[in-house]
């Protein structure tokens, strides 16, 4: 068992180190704030779990720590990389290191439950055709999904979509995964199976999680609980 | 060397990715059928207008190529096989003075009105007069039967001028003796040839000058309408024909066998609008493909926009993302260029023996609407790549 790191002192294995992230979107009269003064540390190997209710700026947060939208104000650091100011180009060489998984799934429709996966793996570099394709295997049996591999996502049902989503997601070997309510469209069982999977495979790789979750029932996998309201970020006792 | 190229195509076989554009397109049939329906018809519109431009280009030449020779004489005013204007026999008798010579043929050629025997109605036909002792043709078998004009009256009929001129072929088949009127003569059809017919004819016959001149009773006997002229083996046809310009005087025209195949397509090409309404055909062709492959990649992108934008947050580059939908445009193009070639062959053999034009699928026209295939679907793809941009990785989550 990892011990979670104190907030307020950064070791430099942080995963992401975040001070005084502001954020608004529109222009004018119209700006409006949806980020303020947030403050947050994740070292690799945490678990983090962020709730909130909707509209609060989690998704927003998500979106910048995964360097998919340009910083505004404040510092972001991936892995020790500074992402104020980082070019497009920079930013997408970051997001090879993270994973990140959907609401929605988003797979592609075109492609089987193994290509999915290995459009993850074919993102790391030096390896064979063959050895990628064999990770993906690998990683959808990890999922528990090997006797799935030729099935395209529409003969999957919405637990195991997001399955190969995870798998997807972990086959590119990310330093950070960014999750996003991935328990939504799941009932609480399958719900359960993919968060237990999620946090043991993370913790195997030593990867540093972020996640969004508006469910009560999966709150005990985090080894921290973040809580979000209209913009701010406060720590949340876990009751465990 | 073998190893080194074997190593370096291993090496792209071991880093070679999903083939995405080919999965996209291939796991929606219904969509990969409509794009390669439109491709191919494109295609077959661009094939048939230009075979149907170019073979009546080649059409009008058929009698030209039939002759046995490597200079020609005309007159300045000839424009075209249908505008032949006379000049002095002595003419092409003067370019015997030149040493290169070897051997001059005098031909008369004029359309003249054939009566079909068997309707009665009147129709132009393309009549050759030559002197039967000489082999003006290529064609062996017309030469053989050539001494048959020798019989005052006695001509040759082209067994592929069109149905028009009345069943001559059949009924000569038949053993029946075959007589006519031409230019209100009578006539008796000695034999069959095989010419063709062209664009300005859409039928041939071939006879003794005598006979033409009794046809032309107008037309002066020291006249002729063509002069062919036979070289020394190994001469240089384009170095005589500059000998022969300055040898005569400026009342005829030098022109190799080529230029005057030449001259004849450049007159169909620019006195009429054959060329123009063809193009313009194959153009509307282009047009059309270029509409429905956009149309198609277009909608196939904004549909899989998601998709594109979780490969961006995934960490996938947009030059890579753009090179799919690339790939998606050159595999329609390839696909959608197989059926239109197919179909194109098929409908050229339905035209040849239809129209007796010579439609055929030359490697150049087959090479130029595959690369306007090429260009249709890569550029539509690229247009289609604009919507790419609209992809947005930050909307996913």
């Amino acid at each position: 068992m990892q011990t979670p790191s104190p907030p307020n002192n950064r070791p430099p294995s942080a995963a992401i180190a975040v001070q005084g992230l502001s954020h608004w979107y529109g222009r004018g009269d119209a700006q409006r704030q949806v980020l303020q003064e947030v403050e947050l540390s994740i070292a690799a190997g945490e678990v983090v779990l962020l709730t909130g209710p909707s509209g609060c700026g989690k998704t927003t947060l998500l979106t910048l720590v995964g360097a998919l939208r340009q910083v505004q104000a404040g510092s972001v650091q991936l892995f020790g990389a500074e992402l104020l100011g980082a070019g497009r180009r920079e930013r997408q060489q970051l997001r090879r290191r993270i994973g990140m998984i959907f609401q929605g799934h988003n797979l592609l429709r075109c492609l089987t439950a193994e290509q999915n996966v290995q459009m993850g793996a074919d993102l790391l570099p030096g390896l064979g055709y063959r050895a990628r394709r064999d990770q993906a295997r690998e990683w959808l049996r990890a999922v528990g999904l090997g006797d799935h591999l030729g099935k395209l996502p529409h003969d999957l049902s919405g637990g195991q979509k997001q399955r190969v989503a995870i798998a997807r997601a972990l086959a590119a070997r990310p330093e950070l995964l960014l999750a996003d309510e991935p328990t939504a469209a799941l009932d609480s069982r399958s719900g359960r199976e993919v968060v237990d999977l999620l946090r043991r495979l993370a913790r195997d790789q030593g990867c540093a999680v972020l996640m969004v979750t508006h469910d009560p029932r999966i709150l005990d996998v985090a080894d921290r609980l973040l809580r979000m309201e209209d913009g701010r970020l406060f720590d949340q006792v876990l009751e465990a | 060397m073998l190893s080194r190229v074997l190593a370096s195509i291993g090496g792209l076989w071991r880093s070679r990715r999903i083939p995405l554009a080919w999965l996209l397109l291939t796991r929606q049939p219904m969509r990969l059928a409509v794009a390669l329906a439109g491709i191919a018809f494109a295609g077959i519109l661009m094939f048939m207008q230009l075979g149907f431009r170019d073979g009546l280009f080649e059409a009008s030449v058929t009698v030209h190529k039939l002759f046995d020779t490597d200079v020609v004489l005309l007159s300045p005013r000839t424009t075209s096989s249908i505008g032949m204007a006379s000049f002095p026999r002595r003419r092409l008798v003067q370019t015997l003075a030149d040493p290169e010579v070897v051997s001059i043929s005098p031909v008369n050629w004029n359309l003249l009105l054939w009566r079909n025997p068997e309707a009665r109605t009147t129709r132009s036909i393309l009549t050759l007069g030559f002197e039967p002792d000489d082999p003006i043709f290529l064609d062996p078998a017309i030469s053989s039967q050539a001494k048959l004009l020798q019989n005052r009256g006695w001509i040759l009929f082209d067994e592929r001028s069109r149905p028009e001129f009345g069943p001559v072929s059949a009924w000569l088949k038949q053993g029946r003796t075959v007589e006519t009127e031409v230019s209100g003569e009578r006539i008796r059809v000695a034999g069959l040839v095989s010419l063709g017919p062209s664009f300005g004819a859409d039928g041939n016959m071939i006879t003794s000058r005598e006979t033409y001149l009794r046809l032309m009773p107008n037309s002066p006997p020291g006249n002729i309408e063509l002069g062919l002229i036979r070289l020394q083996p190994g001469a240089d046809p384009d170095a005589a024909v500059s000998r022969l310009k300055r040898l005569l005087p400026g009342d005829v025209r030098v022109l190799t066998k080529a230029g005057f195949e030449e001259l004849e397509k450049t007159y169909w090409r620019t006195s009429t609008a054959i060329g123009f309404i063809f193009t313009l055909g194959a153009g509307m062709g282009f047009v059309v493909g270029c509409v429905i492959v956009y149309q198609i990649l277009y909608s196939d992108v904004s549909d899989h926009l998601p998709e594109y934008a979780t490969l961006m947050a995934m960490g996938y580059r947009l030059p890579g993302l753009l090179g799919v939908v690339a790939r998606e445009g050159l595999l329609l193009a390839v696909l959608g260029y197989l059926p239109a070639y197919v179909a194109g062959q098929g409908l050229y053999a339905l035209v040849r023996s239809g129209t007796r034009l010579p439609v055929v699928m030359d490697p150049q026209r087959a090479l130029l609407v595959f690369s306007m295939i090429l260009v249709m679907c890569l550029g539509s793809a690229g247009l289609a790549m604009r919507r790419l941009g609209d992809a947005d990785p930050a909307e996913i989550f």
